[in-house]
């Protein structure tokens, strides 16, 4: 057993080398910044050097994509945000961009285009479901396949109808995978969309992450599974609220694979 | 008809007074669309019992609708079953429709039960005034009656008619049973008056459909038809501000300083809007499904999707005379905040579940994005905790408070062990 350090590309030093990588991360703020999504953002990182992808990140030259700002009406810093983005992403020559937050993934792949940045872009779980199907990626099952629920993220889920792929690598995990009544395009929302996140809820009886929090926990899951760092807070935010920290995990896809690959 | 093509011609000037919303592309998509969605009925079976129900009712619509046709020329000309030349055809036309009659009776009673006596709870809510009810009421007795009379007319043809009987008609052959002995000149009379009866309430429902909620019958093909065909994460770009933007950005790229006028950004109130969030507002029947689902209303905030529609309609209802004389209009009254609050536009987390659940494919948030955009670029009136995220990301290209120097942070330490 040896410890290896990896280490992440940055676009700016391959290009110095002349060399263009295949696929470019976009990381997104909330993968660089929130304490708890960094470690999906280093997940995924593993994953891609197990599979030796060409890829690197823009590092400081990323920032925020403006799709908050957009969705709480300020769509003067949107423009902002999306034309500085485009301008960085088209002078390096981008093609194709991963990343794992779908709200991100959303504004890249449907909004940016009419503003001139035209990208293939891929959300990580489709990502690594395609390379598990090719047989790149190989996972041991779980050896204790406990019952493991999966929260649809809207901007993943309604907004652009991914909601195979993330089940897929779950079942190729080997977890139990246990459906809350409302799932796929019925699923609630977490409640961080449209700028929620960031402020205090209107007056109402409930707030949204409970009341998705109590459906999953009605299946007395082991692990709540997301793909999606807006979710992943209030998901983690319920699980506390609801005091079950000791016994329901809330995890993304990207960690749950990164934790079963085979080397 | 004088009447009915008034009133269809008033509201169409309507749409003349609202902003473009995307070019009508993709004809054949949107064929397919509307053979699913519309003719197939594939969204409002995504619940299927109820949904059924609908379902029934409508195909039951499109195959009594022959028969109305033909009422209708025969009356004009004199005709007598004009349509009867179809052959085999007409059989199965007339057996349809004469077993839709039946099921749609049944269909409208069990509708009539829901609403007033089960209070299905998905057609309660604040927007839902006692007229709502009342319209639906009246709505769903005017179909029964259609029925009544449908049924009764085929009933008595077939106790009356002298020459070889046209068509087949299984329900009204079993109740013909019932009015056997009733003598010939009294079942010519009954037909006679169920004829009479069932194409004045043809009239009398359509001209009191473009004033009802029940405008749905004529307006959801067409809205289906006319579905925003975008991803439901989709957002309208602005290009006047995505041409300021690029001048700020770069002053000579020579992107438009456009001396146009610029207007008002997002929407203040119904003008500000896009066809197509009239054409939504017209289609909506208040069926709720798209405020049964919505996170913010099933914990108890004010939003509801179902009330952004009724707003908007009722708000053109009032406006929309006047600004036909005079486009500079002013009330002193607006769509936001005299119809919807600033509670429920930001309670809203653009999840799209109401968009996703339309039967007939509105889009909701579209008219919760407009209503942002003018509180936020016109008055700066966004909620505490957004300016604050707006300030942030414009000064450090993130939510929260971080250096972008540190952007990368995250990267110093990653393990792993082979």
């Amino acid at each position: 057993m040896e410890t290896i350090k990896i280490e992440v590309p940055q676009m700016a030093d391959l290009f110095a080398e002349g060399k263009t990588p295949e696929y470019l991360f976009w990381v997104g703020s909330a993968g660089a910044f929130d304490d708890r999504y960094k470690k999906v953002t280093q997940s995924f990182v593993k994953i891609l050097y197990h599979l030796k992808t060409d890829y690197a990140v823009l590092g400081i030259e990323e920032t925020d994509s403006g799709d908050i700002a957009r969705r709480s009406g300020n769509e003067m810093l949107f423009q902002m945000q999306a034309q500085m983005n485009i301008e960085v992403l088209n002078g390096y020559g981008v093609k194709k961009i991963i990343t794992c937050d779908p709200h991100d993934y959303n504004v890249l792949k449907n909004e940016y285009p009419e503003l001139g940045g035209n990208y293939e872009v891929t959300h990580h779980t489709e990502f690594i479901w395609n390379n598990i199907q090719s047989g790149k990626i190989k996972l041991k099952p779980t050896s204790n396949p406990e019952i493991l629920t999966y929260h649809d993220p809207c901007y993943l889920g309604r907004a652009n109808k991914i909601y195979e792929p993330p089940r897929n690598i779950l079942k190729a995990l080997g977890y139990n995978l246990s459906e809350m009544p409302r799932n796929r395009s019925f699923a609630l929302c977490c409640g961080a969309g449209g700028g929620q996140m960031f402020k205090e809820a209107e007056k109402g009886n409930k707030e949204v992450f409970i009341e998705r929090t109590e459906e999953a926990i009605g299946l007395n899951p082991k692990i709540i599974a997301t793909a999606c760092p807006f979710c992943m807070t209030m998901m983690t935010d319920g699980i506390k609220y609801k005091n079950r920290e000791e016994v329901t995990l809330n995890k993304d896809i990207a960690e749950l694979v990164a934790d079963q690959l085979v080397y | 008809m004088g009447f009915f093509a008034w009133t269809i011609k008033r509201i169409f000037d309507y749409f003349k007074l609202l902003k473009p919303a995307f070019p009508i592309k993709e004809i054949g998509k949107r064929l397919i669309l509307t053979l699913e969605v519309a003719i197939g009925q594939t969204k409002i079976l995504r619940r299927p019992v109820i949904g059924m129900l609908h379902a029934l009712v409508w195909w039951g619509f499109i195959v009594i609708l022959f028969g109305s046709i033909e009422m209708i020329v025969d009356g004009l000309f004199g005709t007598e079953r004009i349509l009867s030349f179809l052959g085999f055809f007409y059989t199965i036309l007339m057996a349809g429709g004469d077993l839709f009659g039946l099921i749609i009776l049944v269909a409208i009673l069990i509708f009539l039960i829901r609403r007033n006596i089960l209070k299905v709870k998905r057609f309660e809510g604040v927007e839902m005034k006692k007229i709502s009810h009342q319209d639906a009421n009246v709505a769903l007795g005017l179909i029964g009656l259609l029925m009544v009379t449908l049924l009764g007319m085929n009933t008595f043809y077939l106790l009356s008619t002298t020459h070889e009987i046209q068509g087949f008609y299984p329900v009204s052959s079993y109740l013909a049973g019932f009015f056997i002995n009733v003598d010939y000149e009294t079942t010519l009379i009954l037909h006679e008056a169920n004829w009479w009866g069932h194409i004045l309430l043809i009239f009398l429902f359509a001209n009191i459909l473009p004033y009802s909620k029940h405008f749905h019958v004529f307006m959801s093909v067409p809205n289906v038809f006319l579905t925003k065909l975008k991803p439901l994460g989709y957002i309208d770009n602005m290009p006047i501000i995505e041409n300021e933007v690029r001048s700020m950005i770069n002053p000579e790229s020579g992107a438009a300083e456009t001396d146009q006028e610029i207007g008002r950004f997002g929407m203040k109130d119904v003008e500000d809007g896009t066809w197509k969030n009239y054409l939504d507002s017209l289609a909506c029947t208040q069926c709720g499904r798209c405020t049964s689902v919505c996170p913010a209303n099933i914990t108890g905030k004010l939003l509801s999707p179902r009330k952004l529609m009724i707003d908007f309609r009722a708000r053109m209802k009032e406006k929309g005379p006047q600004l036909l004389k005079d486009k500079s209009f002013d009330d002193g009254k607006s769509l936001l905040r005299d119809y919807i609050s600033e509670e429920e536009i930001w309670a809203c987390t653009l999840c799209n579940a109401c968009a996703q659940e339309c039967p007939i494919n509105m889009n909701h948030p579209d008219i919760i994005i407009s209503l942002r955009r003018y509180l936020v670029m016109e008055e700066s009136a966004a909620p505490a905790g957004l300016n604050s995220i707006f300030q942030n990301i414009e000064n450090n290209g993130a939510p929260w408070q971080f250096s972008q120097e540190d952007r990368m942070k995250w990267a110093d330490e990653i393990f792993i062990q082979k």
